[in-house]
């Protein structure tokens, strides 16, 4: 069965909804400012992608934000633009039947911070009740279901930096088997809150400056924040109710590289790469663009060129390649549905997004990876890639679909 | 008291990397030693510790010996012992 992407909604550092995400990204602007929510002057860095502009209170009730931490709001404002742009047509069938699969690294933490913190810091010998259900990873496909009435499959993936991609990659299959009608899929993730912005210090690999992915002088990765959905349903149905898909999702891959806990290996991203074209259908050469994991660290960008080279041959001279985690930073969990939608919205519109910030060659990463400027160009396939801490790969493959 | 300092470089990085004392021989590269990127985190991590420093993420990384690290870390104690009140 084929699967059409019929919604898409976004919240991000560099907008607040899908409009506003791809208007930034095609003019290449920059959502990296030093951090607003979260005191710097204990860090080692200053610099984020931070939300910006939200206001929780003209989105939720104040009785439902105390059940919400940050993650769960992006999960669920996502959700709820993807569901509106698809005109999805609620009845107690589909309801019943519908999936939600979502993706999150770090879930509420933010949340557990602050019930520690009263222990800890405060030598309080209490922690407010809510701070299990705001905290756990699954929230947010807790309260999307509970928002909408949805009833069918619902769960939470969390796979580091691949959650949100895995969590789509398993939507994408339920959908295509016909074991469900339609599928909420994607990721959200929260992760400026002190604790998490501490330990990612300690991993040496958040830069002092900005996100310049495969740039020679890049200095690391800028952690941000945000959440993307995507509404999957069989092709067919969404012509059927006057629906014209943006995208065909045609393929998901994954692999994990046994390797290290920490240090990408090419091998096993080549592996994903391979796999999602396979599960796709499709050539090498049907893709035109790559969505990179692009993480602006010393060890991903190196390794990931090489995959491509593996998996492409003479075509990694062809294809484009951009990071648009230079623009909306590294949203952990949420980073591959925000990717995913970067690459929908390329393929739908003709314009392949920027690797922003870029400002020197490094031969050992010699692709062509659009710096700078977004370039007009109608490709046929993209893939978005994800690799994650702890080497667990996805890979999502999508084809542009010709506007009526 | 270079030596001690020295002494205890080298018991640090044998503690965090739980390998004998006596391996960790200053002339050693990382590389000699199978000291990985997420090793060298902790080492550092374990110095920051028991010397009560902060280790600039970029000058660490140009350190590939023992020797780096231990040079590095006696010229960021000399800085404090300059600094400190007193002098």
């Amino acid at each position: 069965m084929r699967v059409a992407v019929t919604g898409i909604g976004v919240i991000s550092a560099i907008g607040l909804n899908q409009v506003e995400f791809w208007h930034a990204l095609r003019s290449g602007s920059c959502g990296i400012r030093p951090m607003e929510s979260t005191d710097a002057a204990q860090l080692r860095f200053k610099n984020v992608a931070e939300v910006r502009g939200y206001v929780p209170t003209t989105e939720f009730l104040a009785s439902e934000l105390a059940f919400m931490d940050r993650f769960a709001q992006f999960a669920v404002l996502a959700a709820r633009e993807a569901i509106t742009q698809a005109r999805v047509e609620w009845t107690p069938q589909l309801r019943e039947k519908t999936a939600i699969v979502t993706g999150s690294c770090m879930g509420g933490r933010s949340s557990e911070e602050a019930g520690y913190r009263q222990l800890f810091q405060y030598g309080k010998s209490r922690v407010h009740p809510l701070t299990i259900p705001l905290s756990m990873s699954n929230a947010g496909a807790s309260h999307i279901s509970m928002q909408y009435g949805i009833q069918g499959p619902a769960f939470t993936v969390s796979t580091a930096c691949s959650s949100s991609a895995h969590a789509l990659g398993q939507a994408f299959w339920m959908v295509r088997s016909g074991s469900v009608p339609l599928a909420i899929a994607g990721g959200s993730e929260a992760p400026l809150f002190f604790g998490g912005l501490k330990a990612w210090e300690a991993m040496r690999v958040v830069s002092k400056d900005t996100c310049r992915p495969f740039s020679a002088d890049r200095s690391g990765m800028i952690l941000g924040e945000g959440g993307a959905m995507l509404v999957l349903e069989p092709f067919d149905v969404a012509l059927a109710r006057g629906v014209q898909p943006i995208a065909e999702m045609l393929g998901f891959g994954m692999s994990s590289d046994a390797g290290h806990i920490t240090e990408p290996s090419s091998e096993g991203a080549a592996h994903a790469m391979r796999s999602a074209l396979c599960d796709a259908g499709l050539a090498p050469e049907q893709i035109g663009y790559i969505n990179a994991h692009g993480t602006a660290t010393e060890a991903n960008d190196r390794t990931e060129t090489a995959s491509i080279r593996a998996v492409f041959g003479a075509h990694a001279d062809t294809l484009a390649v951009s990071s648009t985690k230079s623009m909306h930073g590294h949203a952990l969990g949420a980073a591959g549905a925000l990717e995913a939608a970067a690459t929908i919205l390329a393929l739908r519109n003709g314009i392949l997004p920027p690797t922003v910030n870029f400002s020197a060659a490094d031969p050992a990463c010699d692709l062509d990876v659009i710096p700078n400027f977004a370039r007009a160009l109608s490709v046929e396939a993209g893939l978005s890639n994800s690799f994650a801490f702890g080497g667990l790969n996805a890979v999502l493959a999508f084809k542009a679909v010709n506007k009526s | 008291m270079v030596d001690a300092i020295q002494h205890r470089i080298l018991r640090v990085i044998s503690r965090s990397k739980h390998i004998p004392l006596a391996s960790v021989q200053p002339d050693l590269t990382f590389e000699e030693l199978s000291i990985d990127s997420l090793d060298r985190l902790n080492i550092l991590f374990d110095l920051e510790t028991e010397f009560e420093i902060s280790i600039d993420d970029e000058e660490a990384k140009k350190a590939t010996r023992i020797s780096d690290i231990i040079a590095g870390i006696q010229q960021l104690l000399e800085v404090r012992e300059r600094s400190s009140p007193g002098n």
